[in-house]
């Protein structure tokens, strides 16, 4: 069948089978390789993408569901002039990853979280990643990372920095 | 970690989801948030020929004040329950569950609807709904219906649905009685409950303590004749049948229910 | 060397994200085909047949390959190292690869996949370990029994034990984990023009080169490995898998680029798990605390061929006493094949196995004589002034602070406070109980130093830097490390210096990243090939100048040699090499060392655990980790984060399980509990820095250090939350249902 996404703000659109998940479409078909499968369980979080401003699982979403929709992948989040999202910068400063394979997932799923709740206690931030798993950082300075970036950003900028990328109204 | 072949097709309204159903037949499935289907359909324990996408029924995704009710729309996810100032204020037991169902990421896509119909005896939902005595609402071939949520599990991964039947809403009445508590035992929080007790006042029920949600029924008799929390939850593993797995032995999943009734029945009264 | 710089690996990983194998856009790989396994679903059997036909009617199937098709001779029935590249007459585990099907579009490699029909003829599994030494039914039937290897170190069991007044002895598990690195194995390969490139995610591109052409039957000239990004190793990543092989294999037989990728359920059966040992201790002494005598005898889980259990357990009775100073000790072991997915290197690798066992021998040893336990540690630790110490086990640890470790960690825990926030939860009697535990470790890295790492420096005509370096990092920033170690020593600038790792072509000779011995070999490699470097300019700058190289000096604050105190004279890196000649200024450097080195340190953590539910939970955790001087704190705080979580989780959570007719039960991460950040605290490190001299850099390794440390401190804080109650002893993972039955039993007993 034919889908339709509009992914980082460009219209990809391609002939796809009916099984064919996101996280693929993302992949193979509009050719951005940042968001990772990790698991076959919905389990690990590697495949995190905002789907309409929110942060979903691309392995347990068919392409076909995200037909006329908007997502915003980790390769969407720099700005226009290169400029890193302050989640990539704050990951950067406080060395969240190791291997960067969790990464992507993690970043999307960090940026979901504080468009939610710009402020959140540590607490809130752990259990806020329990969908994303990761295996080198013991997650120490993932939750600085995203600590970081809640304090260092106005509350209600990353929300539309959110929602610019995926073009609906901020809540 | 790829499902097998099927055909996709998208319903716009309920009508044409029936009738996508109805033309499907046995081979057909319903595919709201996906998020317990996709995973089946990706091990390949479920291979369903045609998939009926209801997802976008925005219609059915609503929680409104009826008076002396709330109805709840079947399409609407777990984080719009959670949201939900209505539920937070009238109903937070819900919203609360609501909460600690997987992760936001599984929020932001799973719907109570999805989550009722699909029967599992682990999820969080389903036994809180039975905790609330809630009614659902269905739409099949030959018309709507009202279910008791009390005759909705029939076993495992089983339910009152027929074929093609499709769950549109969830009515729960206002409770008399405040207090509530949500106790969910796990090793991970993203694991689903090991046991689980959904508390309304007096009425308890149970999360994967058998085949389907239980109501406490022996708690709740010794409740009504005036026993104490801690006495009343004693009797927690009666008429129970809890499976043994990697997790926890039936014996002390039977532990586990009698502590966490206790719990909730406590907290419940603290918060009447 | 020590100051805190963030990653310049980190960019692009963050907006591009890495490339790892499935992320290659590579032209030769254009119409690659798809590989998919068939794997066995039974733990032990002969096959009988294999019936393709359904399969290769399937859309998009262009061949189905099995064991007759490659057409190795058979391994001897007697050599349990022999692993088939796909399994010929015989399956040993449930995920042994069978067959192999390639199609034109990945989905269909799952579909025609499940239309492989083999017919098994099942013979009797063995997965219990302690039946496995004496059981009938024998993996490998040319060998007399399953049991591969026999092994001892130090003092036979018994010595020593009769001098002690007090004696105590326990059977314990350490358990199966499973490596569970985000990215799962992969690999793609391509043959043209005589040659195959194949492009995997390894810790070793050069030993997997090797490998690669001794099982082709190709001169290694003909095979280049390429490392891409890897997302995650931690020791199952060593080397090459027989799966990526058969991929390599089949790219050359049907003359066209192959791809694969496992999915997460294959890698829970097919990727190499850790761990897996019985161990049984005993521990004698004095009342009033020290320990006389020591004896562990392992039995060590090697799954259905032989892979590393052996050198694992080797390391584990290595190390068996830690940091005690124990008069009489010996360390006994089996290796043992089973019917279940074959064991291999998970960090730490046979090293965590060891603490944890002395460990909780210290801690059970504690509570007979009803002492503190750290006081017992303190009493029987190695004192500061006995180094170079060697063990009964036959270790020679270089330098170590044991006491003061323990001493540290104890302070920065506040350990007066908790003991004494520990009585009063006792003393009221609440639900919720407070439980301390720690661990004092010692632990072997480089531990081949005599292979050594290489590295080759290349100044250009531009001024501009290259390493090449035979390390191959999957996470540890070697990137920013060597180019910190490169700009100390020559002054050219970070974003000068090229860090390239993990291609054959361009580093032939190299061993890679294992160990824990990246930064004292292969960094150490990268800093000698800077001195030389430094060298050959200062005498082609003289030459270049006429001047004598004696009255020449470098000034670092410029990156440039100039006749001492004569600024205007400074010729720079470009200069100097480009006259140097087309290669510029090269050095090519392998560094080995005389010993490997003991990084050391100790752990406190602070568990709460309910006592009507037996959920235990870890609220604190506070670690010394010695590993000698530190390059980057930033990355050494990384790999102590890491570290700790795996750590933390084989004490509380993971452990693969099998049921007894061997069938895996935890082959999906929903059952496998990995940890995520809901079930850890932040972290508390404390700094502390004793050098080796072993190597130039000071450095020991540290990679590993956070795994061996935490087990056992988290192990014994579960413990020591409910020994009040009469508790000794909980298994790992201490999960809610062994503590609350360790409870019940600890009541029954009273």
């Amino acid at each position: 069948m034919k889908v339709a996404v509009t992914v980082n703000g460009r219209q990809v659109a391609a002939e796809v089978e009916d099984r064919m998940l996101l996280v693929h479409f993302l992949r193979e078909v509009a050719d951005l390789t940042a968001t990772n499968v990790g698991c076959d369980t919905t389990s690990c979080g590697a495949c995190t993408v905002l789907l309409d401003g929110e942060s979903v699982k691309s392995c347990t979403v068919l392409a076909a569901q995200a037909d006329g929709s908007e997502v915003t992948t980790c390769e969407g989040l720099a700005g226009a002039d290169g400029q890193m999202h302050p989640v990539q910068l704050a990951f950067r400063a406080e060395h969240g990853l190791q291997c960067g394979f969790c990464t992507p997932g993690m970043v999307m799923a960090a940026v979901s979280l504080l468009a939610e709740n710009p402020n959140p206690t540590e607490e809130q931030v752990r259990s806020s990643l329990e969908g994303n798993l990761c295996r080198c950082t013991g997650y120490h300075n993932i939750v600085r990372a995203v600590l970081a970036a809640a304090g260092d950003t106005q509350a209600g900028a990353l929300a539309e920095v959110a929602s610019a990328v995926s073009g609906k109204d901020a809540p | 970690m790829i499902p097998a072949p099927f055909e996709y097709r998208r319903a716009s309204t309920a009508e044409e989801a029936l009738k996508l159903a109805a033309d499907a037949g046995d081979d057909g499935k319903y595919l709201a948030g996906g998020h317990s289907l996709l995973p089946l359909m990706k091990l390949r324990l479920a291979q369903p020929e045609v998939i009926i996408d209801i997802g976008r029924l925005r219609d059915l995704s609503y929680v409104r004040d009826e008076g002396d009710q709330i109805a709840i729309g079947a399409l609407t996810r777990h984080h719009d329950l959670v949201r939900s100032e209505l539920l937070a204020r009238e109903l937070p037991l819900l919203a609360h569950a609501a909460s600690q169902v997987g992760d936001p990421q599984i929020r932001h896509r799973g719907t109570v609807g999805g989550s009722l119909a699909h029967g599992d005896p682990a999820s969080d939902l389903p036994a809180v709904l039975l905790a609330l005595d809630a009614t659902l609402v269905s739409r099949g071939p030959s018309g709507s219906r009202e279910i008791g949520v009390g005759e909705f599990f029939s076993g495992l991964f089983e339910t009152a649905l027929q074929p093609g039947e499709l769950l549109t809403e969830i009515r729960v009445s206002k409770p008399a009685q405040r207090g509530w508590s949500f106790q969910k035992f796990t090793k991970r929080a993203i694991d689903w409950a090991i046991v689980g007790v959904a508390v309304q006042g007096r009425q308890v029920a149970l999360v994967n303590m058998g085949s389907t949600p239980l109501r406490a029924g022996a708690v709740e008799q010794a409740l009504a004749g005036g026993a104490s929390p801690r006495e009343a939850a004693a009797q927690a593993s009666e008429g129970t049948n809890p499976v043994g797995d990697i997790n926890a032995s039936p014996a002390y999943r039977e532990h586990l229910a009698r502590v966490l009734v206790a719990r909730g029945l406590e907290e419940a009264a603290s918060r009447a | 060397m020590g100051t805190r710089v963030v990653r310049t690996e980190d960019p692009r990983l963050l907006t591009v994200g890495g490339v790892y194998v499935d992320d290659l856009r590579t032209p030769e790989l254009t119409r690659a085909v798809h590989a998919t396994f068939v794997r066995s679903p039974i733990a032990h059997a002969l096959i009988k047949a294999v019936d393709a036909t359904a399969a290769r009617a399937q859309p998009g199937v262009i061949a189905v390959f099995t064991a007759e098709d490659i057409g190795e001779p058979p391994g001897p029935a007697d050599q349990p190292t022999a692993e088939p590249l796909l399994a010929a007459e015989r399956v040993r585990y449930v995920g042994e690869p069978v067959a192999l099907v390639l199609t034109e579009a990945r989905y269909q490699g799952e579909d025609a996949a499940e239309l492989v029909s083999v017919d098994y003829e099942p013979l009797d599994p063995v997965i219990d370990l302690g039946a496995a030494a004496t059981a009938e039914s024998l993996l490998f039937p040319g060998m007399e029994s399953n049991i591969v290897e026999t092994g001892t170190a130090g003092e036979a069991d018994g010595a020593g034990f009769d001098a002690c007044e007090v004696v105590v002895e326990r059977t314990i598990v350490n358990q199966r984990l499973a490596p569970v690195p985000l990215e799962v194995r992969s690999a793609a390969a391509v043959w043209a023009d005589g040659r195959l490139t194949a492009w995997c995610s390894t810790q070793n591109a050069q030993m997997s080169r090797a490998v690669i052409a001794g099982r082709l039957g190709l001169e290694p000239p003909a095979v280049r490995v390429i490392t891409p990004d890897v997302g995650g190793g931690f020791g199952a990543k060593v080397g090459i898998d027989r799966d990526p092989i058969a991929v390599a294999w089949a790219a050359r037989h049907l003359s066209r680029p192959v791809r694969w990728v496992e999915s997460r359920s294959e890698n829970l059966v097919g990727m190499v798990h850790g761990r897996a040992q019985r161990q049984t201790y005993k521990i004698g002494g004095t009342r009033d605390g020290r320990v006389l005598a020591y004896h562990l005898d392992l039995i060590q889980d090697c799954g259905g061929y032989a892979r590393f259990g052996p050198f694992l357990v080797m390391l584990t009775r290595l190390m068996a006493t830690g940091v005690y100073d124990i008069p009489h000790a010996g360390a006994s072991s089996k290796a043992v094949l089973t019917n279940t997915t074959p064991i291999s290197a998970y960090r730490g690798a046979g090293r965590p196995e060891a603490t944890a066992a002395i460990e909780r021998a210290m801690d059970d040893f504690a509570a007979e004589i009803g002492m503190d336990p750290a006081e017992v540690r303190r009493k029987n630790v190695v004192p500061p002034d006995k180094f170079p110490h060697t063990t009964p086990t036959g270790a020679t640890y270089d330098t170590g602070e044991y006491a003061a470790a323990i001493d540290k960690v104890l302070d920065a825990a506040g350990y007066a406070g908790l003991r004494a926030e520990q009585a009063r939860r006792r003393e009221r009697g609440d639900t919720l109980q407070l439980g301390i535990g720690m661990s004092c470790y010692v632990e072997i890295t480089g531990a081949d130093p005599d292979a050594g790492e290489t590295a080759r420096l290349v100044i250009d005509g531009s001024g501009s830097a290259t390493v090449y370096t035979g390390t191959s990092p999957h996470g540890q920033g070697h990137h920013t490390a060597w180019a910190m170690l490169v700009q100390d020593e020559l002054s050219i600038p970070m974003e000068q210096i090229t860090v390239v790792h993990g291609d054959t072509d361009a580093i032939p000779d190299a061993i890679g990243t294992y160990g824990s011995r990246s930064l004292q070999l292969g960094g150490a490699a990268v800093y000698q090939a800077a001195v030389e470097v430094k060298e050959k300019a200062r005498g082609i700058a003289a030459g270049m100048m006429e001047a004598s190289e004696a009255d020449l000096e470098f000034d670092a604050g410029r990156g440039a040699w100039q006749v001492r105190g004569d600024p205007a004279t400074g010729l720079g890196w470009a200069d100097i090499a480009t006259q140097a000649g087309a290669e510029g200024l090269v050095a090519d450097v392998k560094f080995t060392a005389s010993q490997p080195t003991y990084p050391f340190g100790a752990h406190l953590a602070v568990a709460e655990v309910d006592v009507e539910t037996g959920k235990a939970t870890l609220v604190r955790h506070v670690t010394v980790d010695d590993a000698g001087k530190i390059l980057n704190p930033v990355l050494a705080e990384g790999q102590r984060h890491g570290g700790i979580a795996q750590g933390v989780a084989q004490a509380l959570l993971e452990e693969v399980r099998y049921d007894a007719d061997g069938n895996p039960l935890t082959s999906t991460l929903a059952d496998y509990a990995a940890i995520t950040a809901t079930e850890l605290p932040s972290f508390e490190l404390v700094t502390s820095e004793t050098p080796t001299t072993v190597n130039p850099l000071g450095a020991k390794g540290i990679g590993e250090a956070g795994t061996i440390g935490s087990v056992p401190a988290v192990q014994n804080a579960v413990i020591d939350a409910v020994s009040h109650l009469g508790v000794r002893h909980i298994d790992l993972p201490a999960t809610p249902e062994r503590v609350w039955a360790a409870i019940n039993e600890a009541r029954a007993g009273q």
